[in-house]
C-alpha cells in the first residue's frame, strides 16, 4: 500500500522528518493537483492500494467535490486527514464515498471508548491505529505490552481492517507488530532513506518487507 | 493503545457537533485524534469551573490583588483634539502586571490547568507578553512552564525573552516554516500531542480548537465588563463605539464581550496592514479566506493551493495570518467592522498617543490608536468612544527607535565617541597606552573580544542603521525590518537558550 502525502505548509501532526519533506517540497513546487497526477502514473503501472494523506486545509481548499472526483480517477483509494476528526469529517467523507473512495479514521493511545466507537463508525477500509501518544518519527517501543494490548481492544470493537504507525522504522519492529494488527505503515524512516537515494529507499523497504513475512 | 485514564463522563458525548463551539460557521475543533479527548476534557471542565464560585472567586481575587484590577478608564485629554473629536476613554490594560491584557487569560488557564491536576504549562508566544505573562502565572504557582516562540522574534523582542527566563520559563526558539507566532503555535501543538497527560496547553487569544475561543474571551471579558460599568458610572450612557486592535483577537473579544447585546454600540476591530495590501501585510479580515487552521475554522491568510501565507505587522503581536473564530463570525453577521492600519500608520500613532497623553502604548495598540479619526470620522464630533490600550510599549523600544527616531541611535553613538576619547585620554594620563577598550551593556571588551563583538554586531557601534551595510537609505520609506544588531539574538545565542 502507498500513503501519499499532500504537503500542508503546518503539519502539526508531524515530526520533523516529515515536516522537512513537506516544507522541501512545497518550496519546489509540489501541489495536489501534481500528487493527484503522480498517484495516477504509480496506478497505470503498480496494482497496490493507494492512500491520499493530507491535512484539512489543502485538500477542502480544493474543493470536496473536485478533490473526491480527480482522487477517484486518479485511481486512488482513500483519504486519510489527520486533522479531521469524525466530528468534522463530513465535509471531506460525504463526497468521498460517494465516489467510492474509503475513510482512513485514526484511532491514538488517548482515545476514550466513546470516541474509538465514533471513529470507528466513520472509518472505511481500514482503522490506522496510532502507536503512540506523539508525533510522527518520535521512538517506538513496538514490543510495548500496552501497545499490544490496545490493538487487541480495537481488534475486539472492530472487523476493520487494523494498520498501525508512528515510529516504525525497521524490519524488527515491523516483526514485533505483525501479530498485533493487519499493517504497519512506515513515513519518517521511508522519508529519511529516500534522501539517501533510490538504492536506499528500495533497500530499506525489503528489509520492512521481510519483516511482514513469517521466519 | 491504552485509554488513558479518563477523568468522568466518557460516556458523555463530549462532542455532537452542537457542542463543537461553533460560532456560525466558524470554530470547531480541528485537531489530531491524539488531543481530542483533551480538548473534550476542556471543553467539559471549563464551563463546570466558570459556574463555580469558588474557582470564579480565586480567579478575581487574583485579578484584583496580584495583576492590579481593576484597571482604570482614563479619558484622553488632548487626544481627541488630534482626531478629530470625540470623547475618547482609554481602558488601560496596559497598566496590568507584565504590561498587557494578556495576564488574565494567563492566571484563568492555569488555574484550570490546576484544577484538572496538569502539572507542566506550555504557551506560544509572538511579541513575548503572553509568554511573558504565562510564565508569570507559572512562577505565581510554582508550575514548569515552557514557551515556545518563533526564532524571528527571539530577537525581534529579545527583552522579552529575558523576562520569560528570569521568571524560571525554558524558552524554545522556533526556527521551522516562517519562524513567527504560527510557527511557535505549530511547535506547542506537537509539544502537547506528546505530553497531553500531565501538560495544559495555555494558548495566548481567542483562537485554537474550542473551547479556547470561548475561554479566553471568557477570561478576557473582565477588560469589557469593567469598561461597561465605568462608562456608564462617568457618564450615564453607554459608548457609541468600542474599538481594539485584533491579532488573534483576545483583547478586543474581551471588549466587545460586554458591548456585543448592545445593538447601539458599535464594535471596530483593527488588524495590521504591515507594509499595505499590495505588499506583505497581516490583514486576515481583508485578504482572507475561509479555512482550517491551527484548530479551527475561521479566515485565513493563504494560497490558493491552502498552503499558509507569512503575516508581517512591525507589531510581533498582530503577525499571525489567521483569527479568532468568533471575529469572522461577527465580521460576517456584520456586528463588527474591521479596519486596516499599516506599520507606519502605527508608529505615527505610537507617537501621537505618546505625546498628547503621556502613555506609551504597544504598537500592537498603536492599530488600534490609529484608527480614530476613521471612527469618529463616521460616528461625529461627539462620538463617546472607548479604545483598548492592550499594552504599553515598553518592549517595542528597539523597534520604535530604529524605526521612529534614528536620531537616538545619533546621540547614543556620539555619547559613545565621547566617553571612548574620554578613556582614552584618562588611561593615557595614567600611562595604560595603547589597548583600546569598548564598554557594551556594561562589560569591557578588550581588544581581541571587541574584534569579535564587531563582526558579530556588524558595526562599530553594535548597531546597524538603515543605510548601514551598503543599503542605500531610502527617504520617506521605512527601512525593512532592520533592527540593532546587539538587540538580536546570535545563532549560538538560541542554542544556548
Ligand atoms: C499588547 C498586545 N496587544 C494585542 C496583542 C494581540 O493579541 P490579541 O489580538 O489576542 O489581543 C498582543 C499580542 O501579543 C499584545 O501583546
Amino acid at each position: 500500500m502507498l500513503e501519499l502525502g499532500v504537503p500542508f505548509s503546518d503539519p502539526t501532526a508531524d515530526g520533523p522528518t516529515i515536516q522537512a519533506a513537506m516544507t522541501r517540497a512545497l518550496a519546489s513546487g509540489a501541489t495536489l493537483s501534481g500528487a493527484l497526477a503522480l498517484a495516477a502514473e504509480v496506478r497505470r503501472r503498480f496494482e497496490l492500494p493507494i492512500v491520499l494523506f493530507s491535512y484539512a486545509n489543502p485538500l477542502i481548499s480544493y474543493g470536496p467535490e473536485r478533490l473526491s472526483r480527480e482522487t477517484a480517477e486518479a485511481g486512488a483509494d482513500a483519504l486519510l486527514v489527520v486533522d479531521l476528526p469524525p466530528e468534522h469529517a463530513e465535509v471531506l467523507r460525504g463526497p468521498a464515498s460517494a465516489r467510492g473512495l474509503g475513510w482512513v479514521g485514526l484511532v491514538a493511545p488517548t482515545t476514550t471508548p466513546a470516541r474509538r466507537a465514533r471513529v470507528l463508525a466513520a472509518s472505511s477500509g481500514f482503522v490506522y491505529a496510532v502507536s503512540l501518544t506523539g508525533v510522527t518519527g518520535a521512538p517506538l517501543d513496538p514490543s510495548d505490552p500496552a501497545l499490544h494490548a490496545g490493538l487487541a481492544t480495537l481488534r475486539g470493537a472492530s472487523s476493520l481492517p487494523i494498520v498501525v504507525g508512528f515510529g516504525v522504522r525497521k524490519a524488527e519492529d515491523v516483526r514485533a507488530l505483525a501479530g498485533h494488527a493487519d499493517g504497519v505503515v512506515v513515513g519518517s524512516a521511508l522519508v529519511e532513506a529516500g534522501q539517501r537515494g533510490p538504492a536506499a529507499l528500495g533497500e530499506l523497504v525489503k528489509s520492512l518487507r521481510g519483516g511482514t513475512l513469517r521466519a | 493503545m491504552t485509554a488513558a485514564p479518563h477523568s468522568e463522563d466518557d460516556n458523555l458525548p463530549g462532542g455532537p457537533p452542537e457542542l463543537l463551539g461553533e460560532f456560525g460557521e466558524f470554530g470547531g475543533r480541528y485537531v489530531a485524534e491524539t488531543l481530542m479527548p483533551a480538548v473534550e476534557e476542556l471543553a467539559r471542565a471549563w464551563p463546570k469551573a466558570w459556574a463555580d464560585y469558588t474557582f470564579v472567586d480565586e480567579y478575581r481575587a487574583i485579578l484584583r490583588d496580584y495583576v492590579g484590577r481593576p484597571t482604570p478608564l482614563t479619558e484622553a485629554r488632548r487626544l481627541p483634539e488630534a482626531v478629530g473629536g470625540g470623547r475618547i476613554f482609554l481602558k488601560r490594560e496596559d497598566l496590568n502586571h507584565t504590561g498587557a491584557h494578556k495576564i488574565n487569560n494567563c492566571i484563568g488557564q492555569v488555574l484550570l490547568a490546576r484544577r484538572l491536576g496538569k502539572t507542566r504549562i506550555i504557551a506560544e508566544t509572538g511579541a513575548g507578553q503572553h509568554g511573558v505573562a504565562t510564565a508569570t502565572a507559572c512562577a505565581y504557582f510554582g508550575m514548569p512552564c515552557t514557551v515556545y516562540m518563533g526564532a524571528e522574534d527571539v530577537s525581534r523582542q529579545a527583552l522579552n525573552v529575558v523576562r520569560m527566563r528570569l521568571l524560571g520559563a525554558e524558552v524554545r526558539p522556533v526556527t521551522s516554516g516562517s519562524a513567527t507566532l504560527k510557527d511557535a503555535i505549530n511547535a506547542a501543538l506537537r509539544d502537547w500531542v506528546a505530553s497531553v497527560a500531565d501538560t495544559h496547553y495555555v494558548i495566548g487569544s481567542v483562537m485554537g480548537p474550542d473551547p479556547y475561543p470561548l475561554m479566553v474571551r471568557e477570561l478576557q471579558r473582565v477588560i469589557g465588563d469593567e469598561a461597561r460599568a465605568q462608562i456608564l458610572d462617568r457618564i450615564g450612557r453607554l459608548p457609541d463605539a468600542a474599538v481594539a486592535c485584533v491579532g488573534g483577537g483576545s483583547n478586543a473579544m474581551g471588549l466587545f464581550a460586554a458591548f456585543v447585546p448592545d445593538a447601539d454600540v458599535k464594535l471596530f476591530g483593527v488588524e495590521a496592514t504591515g507594509e499595505g495590501l499590495q505588499g506583505r501585510h497581516a490583514a486576515t479580515m481583508a485578504k482572507g479566506r475561509i479555512g482550517v487552521f491551527h484548530g479551527m475554522r475561521s479566515l485565513v491568510l493563504q494560497t490558493d493551493d491552502g498552503q499558509l501565507l507569512e503575516a508581517h505587522s512591525i507589531s510581533a503581536g498582530l503577525d499571525y495570518p489567521g483569527i479568532g473564530p468568533e471575529h469572522a463570525h461577527l465580521h460576517a453577521t456584520g456586528r463588527a467592522r474591521y479596519l486596516g492600519i499599516s506599520d507606519r500608520e502605527a508608529l505615527a500613532a505610537t507617537e501621537l498617543l505618546a505625546r498628547t497623553e503621556g502613555i506609551i502604548p504597544a504598537l500592537e495598540t498603536a492599530h488600534a490608536i490609529a484608527a480614530l479619526p476613521a471612527v469618529i470620522r463616521e460616528l461625529g464630533p461627539e462620538a463617546v468612544v472607548i479604545v483598548n490600550v492592550s499594552g504599553r510599549g515598553d518592549k517595542d523600544m528597539h523597534t520604535v527607535m530604529t524605526h521612529l527616531d534614528p536620531a537616538t541611535l545619533t546621540l547614543i553613538e556620539e555619547a559613545e565617541r565621547g566617553r571612548k576619547a574620554a578613556r582614552a585620554a584618562h588611561q593615557a594620563a595614567a600611562g595604560h597606552g595603547g589597548e583600546e577598550a569598548l564598554i557594551v551593556d556594561g562589560h569591557e571588551l578588550r581588544a581581541e573580544g571587541k574584534e569579535e563583538h564587531e563582526r558579530r554586531s556588524g558595526s562599530r557601534d553594535g548597531c546597524v542603521r538603515p543605510g548601514a551595510r551598503g543599503e542605500p537609505r531610502r527617504p520617506g520609506r521605512l527601512p525593512d525590518r532592520v533592527r540593532p544588531r546587539s538587540q538580536r539574538l546570535a545563532r549560538a545565542d538560541l542554542r544556548r537558550l
